[in-house]
């Protein structure tokens, strides 16, 4: 944990509410988001029991499967949630803008914007990928008359989707699937442990208190308090449900539902499951409502744009007929996978410093990168044919950053763009020099503005404000043989055979 | 007496490396790995392979992790042989050490096609990557193996037909700034040591391993050896007795003074500070790391070696930690008391140099948690087995405890080779041996 996180935690408890870890939204929330808590069923891993969606507050789409054991009842859920979901993900698929061409790609079309995921906790995160995976190989009555156990049209295509955004997750900025307690605990810290925080109503009972309650003494209501029939106050965000309901009221009314089947059985389960699913549907909500009070970042709509890039390029692959993204990435892709990544991660890190003063305060407490006054520009020259000018700035500091010799370090111009510098050594306690290196035009003067001048502040970092990519990576065919050679193609991923426990 | 295992020991490393080369030269199999523990003489062994491969008419590929590894490899070569055409290969904002330019011999350049003439071409693993459309070199080395990251082996694989990989498998293994979760147990893992995935690929490939460490002294490489290569020994080349610290100026007494004395008599050194939760600069622990490294100096101390007999200068002293803020707390603390030209950085930054004495920051000290971060085996490793002398460590009292009260909860998956040791039990091996060696005091 970062020095100033532990501060903020600090100040959260004494404070005896959730204290801000940023002062602008690090994350891009759409106009029109669709939310989505699922339930699932204690002891059956993938069956779920029911969900609410939508896109609209008052107006949550209420799924639930009554007897979750039953396969035909699973799956009209799933097609339920199909469409439920999909036709909101499609919404977005033909509005597009043309991205010129550039050195490196052919004229593109990308999508005006893109369909937006929130669920509640990062366990949620995790059910949408389950539901994925175990949807998007499954195959329909019209694709093959005769397989076995058929599923309704449209349901591996949720599953393709589900799967896309489960992925996209893993990106470091990414926001077309996020999980609310991962929002909110980006924003502000409270004084609970990590642990602690993925409960979602312990978290904003820290963050946003109930009138006349304390953060500390709302979460624990959150947490722990039972009403007179012994359920929680404030059921589990899921997907797991509080066993207390799961003995003392879900297993009674299934049982009367199998005895019955009838729609008056099914009914009290519908209510039952709404009972625990709607404080979620409003946390979230609020959740939303808090985050939408903070000004967004100015890297924020840069990351979305590659969020919608995302989002075209798999609506193409589904378009083009392509095959389910395969159970297991190749070694290229799982290469390419994590280069992406680490780029997404530092490209963001440096992107919520750069907006945010108060996430800067955390690097430049880190020693990444210090702030202070200009004391004195000293002009100088580059050696060689052509000098250059390569001017000595002497900055007033009183952080501590962990400078090399010769270090890099990098400052960002008023227009967006940066300018390199390299650590010269001390001048004094705290008077740190930086020779400029570029960023000062092509003449032998700098342009004027771009020289820091007596008297500014400046704040340098030692971490780079847009690192590249690394090398390309080679082809899966050329995938050498220190990997495997290249992976087998054709027929690598088709149904599991069967084996006698599935007909058990 | 003491030349007996000396020269048994440099039989037992000259046997294991005549096969490494012969299955270099003279093998069918398209790698051969080489595990190589502290100070057993890695490098040489590149600088061997090398010089032979181009002795037998082939020209070759070196591959390494850094910069820093690619100039000091480059420039042993070229001390090595100043008859043999190197070229140096290198990334346009990273130019190579001035170092290099004493070496004619040593060709630069930032395009490969540049450096075609040469008999051997050296870059970082980094640069390699970006190296297209060139004839495949008939052979490489690649030498950190183990610190290299499978997906980084991915990129450079396609240059080579052949391969000579070196690394020492007990340091600090690659690691990635996102979570890989999601591909553990897969062969080719990307986040994984490129030495596993080659392995997990072709099982069949000769592994040979370096016997003895040239490196740590007697009083270390039992206790290394056990702790961090239980199943892969390996022994030191010296004896008791072959090295000793002495120094000019008596022990006043303070707690400094008794550690270094006890340091000098046996190898080892445990200053324990009274048990206390800290923050990670730890204000008295920096102090304490600086109070020992001034008395060192003060103290006149002379190592003697089978290199001969020299005075103990800062050069020869470094200061390990386990994280950067440490390393420039201990910087500061030691600027105040005058010293400058001793070696201060993370176990990171340590790896794969040489000192006589160490003075070591200890990953949990003071903590009142145990990550898996700090415990991993390689970090104590690299800290516990840079010196040719004599290893200090600082830290606070209570580790054992905190060790009992953090037993290693990583999640297993499937289809991963667990590591022995992990490091919990490694810590504790290591802890054990300490104890022998503390002397209590309070700043």
């Amino acid at each position: 944990m970062s020095l100033i996180s532990t501060l903020a935690r600090a100040e959260a408890v004494a404070a005896g509410r959730a204290a801000p870890m940023a002062t602008v939204r690090h994350r891009h929330l759409a106009r029109q988001p669709m939310v989505l808590v699922p339930l699932t069923t204690a002891g059956e891993v993938g069956a779920p029991l029911g969900a609410l969606v939508g896109t609209v507050r008052e107006e949550p789409r209420l799924l639930v499967v009554p007897q979750p054991r039953d396969r035909d009842l699973r799956f009209a859920f799933l097609a339920e949630l199909a469409g439920a979901v999909l036709p909101y993900l499609e919404s977005y698929a033909d509005e597009v803008e043309i991205e010129p061409a550039t050195r490196a790609r052919e004229e593109a079309e990308v999508c005006a914007d893109a369909p937006q995921l929130i669920v509640p906790n990062s366990a949620a995160v995790a059910y949408v990928r389950l539901l994925g995976r175990s949807t998007r190989f499954r195959r329909t009555a019209e694709e093959d008359p005769d397989t076995p156990f058929p599923v309704p049209a449209r349901v591996p295509l949720l599953g393709r989707w589900l799967t896309h955004y489960g992925e996209r997750a893993r990106t470091p900025g990414s926001s077309l699937l996020l999980a609310m307690t991962d929002l909110l605990t980006r924003h502000w810290a409270t004084g609970q442990s990590n642990l602690e925080d993925q409960h979602l109503g312990a978290l904003l009972a820290w963050i946003d208190p109930p009138d006349g309650m304390t953060g500390p003494s709302a979460a624990r209501r959150a947490e722990s308090a039972r009403g007179a029939d012994g359920l929680l106050l404030c059921p589990p965000a899921g997907p797991a449900t509080d066993p207390a309901f799961d003995n003392t009221r879900l297993a009674p009314a299934m049982k009367r539902y199998d005895a019955a089947r009838d729609s008056a059985a099914e009914q009290a389960i519908r209510e039952l499951v709404a009972s625990q699913l709607r404080p979620t549907w409003d946390a979230v909500w609020h959740g939303l409502d808090l985050l939408d009070a903070l000004p967004s970042g100015g890297h924020v709509e840069e990351r979305w744009k590659r969020d919608r890039w995302s989002y075209t390029g798999h609506r193409d692959r589904v378009r083009a007929g392509e095959p389910p993204q395969p159970r297991r990435d190749d070694a290229i892709a799982a290469a390419a996978k994590l280069a992406g990544r680490e780029t997404a991660q530092v490209r963001l890190e440096a992107g919520e410093a750069l907006d945010d003063p108060l996430v800067m305060a955390g690097r430049r407490l880190a020693g990444e990168a210090f702030a202070g006054e200009v004391a004195e520009v000293e002009m100088a020259y580059s050696e060689g044919k052509i000098p250059k000018p390569r001017p000595l700035v002497t900055v007033l500091t009183g952080d501590r950053p962990h400078l090399d010799p010769d270090g890099k370090l990098f400052r960002a111009l008023p227009g967006g763009k940066t300018q390199g510098g390299v650590f010269a050594g001390w001048a004094g306690p705290g008077a740190a020099v930086v020779r400029l290196v570029n960023g000062m035009g092509r003449g032998r003067e700098p342009e004027p503005g771009s020289v820091p001048e007596k008297g500014d502040r400046v704040c340098w970092t030692l971490f780079e404000h847009a690192p590249r990519g690394g090398a390309e990576l080679p082809d899966p065919e050329d995938t050498p043989w220190t990997h495997g050679g290249p992976p087998a193609t054709a027929g690598a991923d088709g149904p599991d055979p069967v084996t006698p426990e599935d007909v058990l | 007496m003491t030349t007996a295992p000396g020269t048994a020991a440099s039989e037992a490393a000259s046997t294991a490396t005549a096969r490494i080369l012969h299955d270099t030269l003279h093998g069918t199999a398209r790698g051969v790995v080489v595990d190589s523990p502290p100070g057993a003489g890695k490098s040489t062994l590149v600088v061997r392979a090398a010089q032979e491969l181009v002795a037998a008419g082939e020209s070759l590929m070196v591959v390494a992790q850094t910069n820093a590894q690619v100039d000091d490899l480059a420039d042993r070569l070229a001390t090595a042989d100043p008859g043999l055409p190197i070229g140096r290969l290198h990334g346009s904002d990273s130019p190579p050490d001035p170092l290099l330019d004493g070496h004619p011999s040593i060709l630069k350049s930032t395009k490969a096609a540049d450096l075609a003439g040469q008999k051997v071409v050296i870059a970082t693993a980094a640069k390699w990557a970006y190296v297209k459309d060139v004839e495949r070199w008939r052979h490489a080395i690649v030498d950190e193996a183990y610190q290299m990251r499978s997906d980084s082996l991915l990129q450079v694989a396609g240059l080579f037909e052949r391969a000579l990989f070196v690394g020492d498998p007990g340091q600090l293994d690659p690691f990635s700034v996102v979570g890989a979760d999601q591909w553990a147990g897969l062969s080719y893992d990307p986040s994984a040591s490129a030495v596993v995935t080659l392995l997990a690929h072709n099982p069949g490939l000769p592994q040979h391993r370096l016997p003895v460490s040239w490196r740590l002294p007697a009083s270390a490489a039992p206790l290394i050896s056990d702790a961090f290569y239980p199943y892969t020994p390996f022994r030191s080349g010296t004896d008791h007795g072959d090295r000793r610290l002495t120094f000019g100026v008596p022990c006043d007494g303070t707690g400094p003074d008794r550690v270094l004395d006890e340091a000098a008599a046996s190898g080892w050194g445990l200053l324990e500070l009274p048990a206390r939760h800290t923050p990670r600069t730890d204000p008295e622990a920096v102090r304490a790391i600086a109070l020992v490294v001034r008395r060192l100096l003060d103290r006149g101390g002379v190592a003697v070696s089978e290199r001969g007999t020299s005075p103990l200068t800062p050069d020869r002293i470094a200061v390990g930690t386990a994280h950067r803020d440490q390393a420039a707390a201990v910087r500061a603390a030691l600027a105040a008391l005058g010293v400058t030209g001793v070696a201060v950085d993370t176990a990171n930054r340590l790896q794969g140099r040489e000192f006589d004495v160490t003075v070591v920051l200890h990953p949990l000290s003071g903590r009142p948690d145990a990550t898996a971060f700090h415990l991993e085996t390689g970090r104590l490793c690299v800290l516990a087995s840079r010196h040719r002398h004599a290893c200090i460590v600082v830290c606070r009292a209570g580790v054992a405890e905190l060790l009992d009260e953090h037993p290693s909860t990583e999640p297993v998956q499937l289809g991963v080779t667990v590591k022995f040791p992990d490091g919990w039990e490694a810590n504790h091996a290591v802890l054990g041996r300490l104890a022998e060696h503390r002397v209590r005091w309070a700043p």
